[in-house]
């Protein structure tokens, strides 16, 4: 890899080729293409009416995890192709998957633990404090607010 | 020397060794500094992925342990405008890459253009969500502790949206105002980033009055439904099996609160409103400790999610700026690259949370 300025000096940089192909005389990182970005792009949107529409289906149990699949099918070509990870160095790429794998450990545990306890904590009904504070007794006052956060 | 021209980064130092001003001295080329700078980021980015993994852990945990709470509690959220808000931030995402592109192909103008239209579409993304957290201010719909029961009181309309609205008018106006000096002054350089950020502030307007559109359209569209989600609810208040019912329509319950405040009629104040007969019948999901949790988590992931939009926003629009110095070029593009890695995290966080809270059924 040639170093120093003579390389810099040495090539034009305002070069016009749509794709950036090679990585001849120092060129890095090659600009993507925008037919790429596109297709990626509506199959993204294309995606996002499938995962909506599923949701209008009752298929019970599975529509978490088919909402899930979808979901990272979709983050896949982000990451893939919008971060442009494909063609990246692979340690970002180890960087990346490294997070996945601690998530999944992470949320994995505890979800195996979760339901492993007896609730020694009982929830306490809460039904008539959630209701909303009660009106003023006159019948032509304004309604009172039903939200805590008063203007 | 290089013969690699800028406008506007002219170097001056003493320096006998001879670099482009946008080289650092601790690298010995162009793809050395780009590559460091990118590790880096993705090594933040793995710090954000973690970080958010927090809140998906609680997500993931109180859904578990509480399915039905999260069924109950999803029926409030517009699964409509989370869609578009969806459709808005993939479409940003395209911006933004292509962004990326412009910057390694030298193209100054295309690159400013690619980032204004990134800028807009976050500022919609917000609009919109400034509605729909105002239209749940508005019903009681509040984390936790604060959380009011639904089917009781009549929702009104509070001024929240017109405060959420404040700042950002207060910031258009700012924007306007220079965009028309630097019209009048001629300055082409402030009119390049002036303009954008008029835009933008434009932009989340137009997002506040698609989300009201689309919310007072729904309210109103399936008001004249609400006899016969009475008597369904009636049906099914005896059942259990409420998830299985008919539950596709998420504006059913939304629709009966709206029904229940007819215009002219006082408030009930000494007649309990029945929940069943409002179509929520869920007293002991719909109350404080309960569905309180399932917004508890909400606001949290996508309160979270909307600074990092905001941070988003504030580092994009510096990157506007060094576009219009046009400092960025097929050599030193890092900045743009990496905003974007930013940026696209900020997409994938959203492609997991709305179908997580949205689209529950």
């Amino acid at each position: 890899m040639s170093h120093s300025t003579e390389a810099l000096s040495a090539h034009d940089v305002s070069h016009v080729d749509g794709h950036g192909h090679g990585h001849a005389d120092g060129e890095f990182a090659h600009a993507a293409s925008l037919s790429m970005l596109f297709s990626v792009f509506f199959a993204l949107l294309g995606l996002t009416v499938l995962t909506v529409w599923q949701s209008t289906l009752d298929i019970g149990e599975a529509e978490l995890w088919v909402t899930l699949g979808i979901a990272t099918v979709k983050a896949g070509l982000v990451i893939l192709f919008f971060m442009h990870l494909l063609w990246d160095k692979p340690l970002n790429a180890i960087a990346f998957l490294s997070s996945i794998i601690f998530v999944s450990l992470f949320l994995g545990f505890t979800l195996m633990d979760a339901h492993g306890y007896h609730n020694t904590v009982e929830m306490k009904d809460t039904f008539e404090a959630s209701l909303p504070p009660a009106p003023a007794a006159v019948p032509e006052s304004a309604p009172a607010t039903g939200m805590a956060p008063t203007t | 020397m290089s013969d690699i021209s800028i406008p506007g980064s002219g170097h001056v130092d003493d320096h006998s060794h001879d670099h482009p001003a946008w080289l650092a001295h601790h690298f010995d080329d162009a793809e050395q500094q780009f590559d460091a700078g990118k590790l880096g980021m993705w090594l933040f980015l793995v710090t954000e992925v973690l970080f958010f993994s927090g809140m998906f852990c609680a997500y993931a945990l109180y859904r578990s342990l509480h399915p039905e709470i999260f069924e109950f509690a999803s029926q409030f959220l517009n699964a409509k405008l989370g869609a578009i808000n969806t459709g808005v931030l993939l479409f940003s995402s395209l911006t933004m890459a292509w962004a990326v592109r412009a910057a390694q192909l030298s193209q100054h103008k295309l690159l400013v253009c690619m980032l204004a239209m990134t800028l807009s579409c976050a500022a919609v993304f917000l609009g919109v969500k400034a509605v729909e957290y105002t239209h749940k201010w508005d019903l009681g719909l509040l984390p936790a502790g604060m959380y009011i029961t639904q089917g009781v009181a009549a929702p009104h309309h509070s001024q929240w949206l017109s405060v959420l609205c404040i700042p950002a008018g207060i910031l258009g106006v700012g924007f306007a105002a220079w965009y028309l000096f630097a019209l009048v002054g001629r300055n082409k350089f402030q009119l390049e980033i002036a303009g954008p950020l008029l835009v933008s502030a434009l932009c989340f307007f137009g997002g506040v009055g698609l989300g009201v559109f689309l919310e007072s359209g729904e309210s109103h569209g399936a008001g004249h439904s609400a006899g016969h989600g009475a008597a369904h609810s009636d049906h099914h208040a005896a059942t259990d099996d409420h998830a299985h019912g008919d539950n596709h329509d998420h504006t059913t319950v939304v629709d009966h609160l709206v029904a229940a405040s007819i215009p002219g009629q006082s408030f009930p104040q000494d007649v309990f409103v029945d929940p069943k007969r409002v179509g929520v019948d869920k007293p002991h999901i719909n109350q404080r400790g309960q569905a309180g949790i399932f917004f508890g988590i909400y606001y949290c992931m996508t309160g979270v999610h909307a600074v990092h939009i905001l941070g988003g926003m504030a580092v994009i629009t510096w990157l506007i700026v060094k576009a219009a110095r046009h400092e960025f070029h097929s050599k030193y593009f890092g900045p743009v690259d990496n905003v974007g890695l930013y940026w696209h995290l900020v997409d994938f966080i959203w492609i997991y949370l709305f179908p997580l809270l949205y689209l529950i059924k």
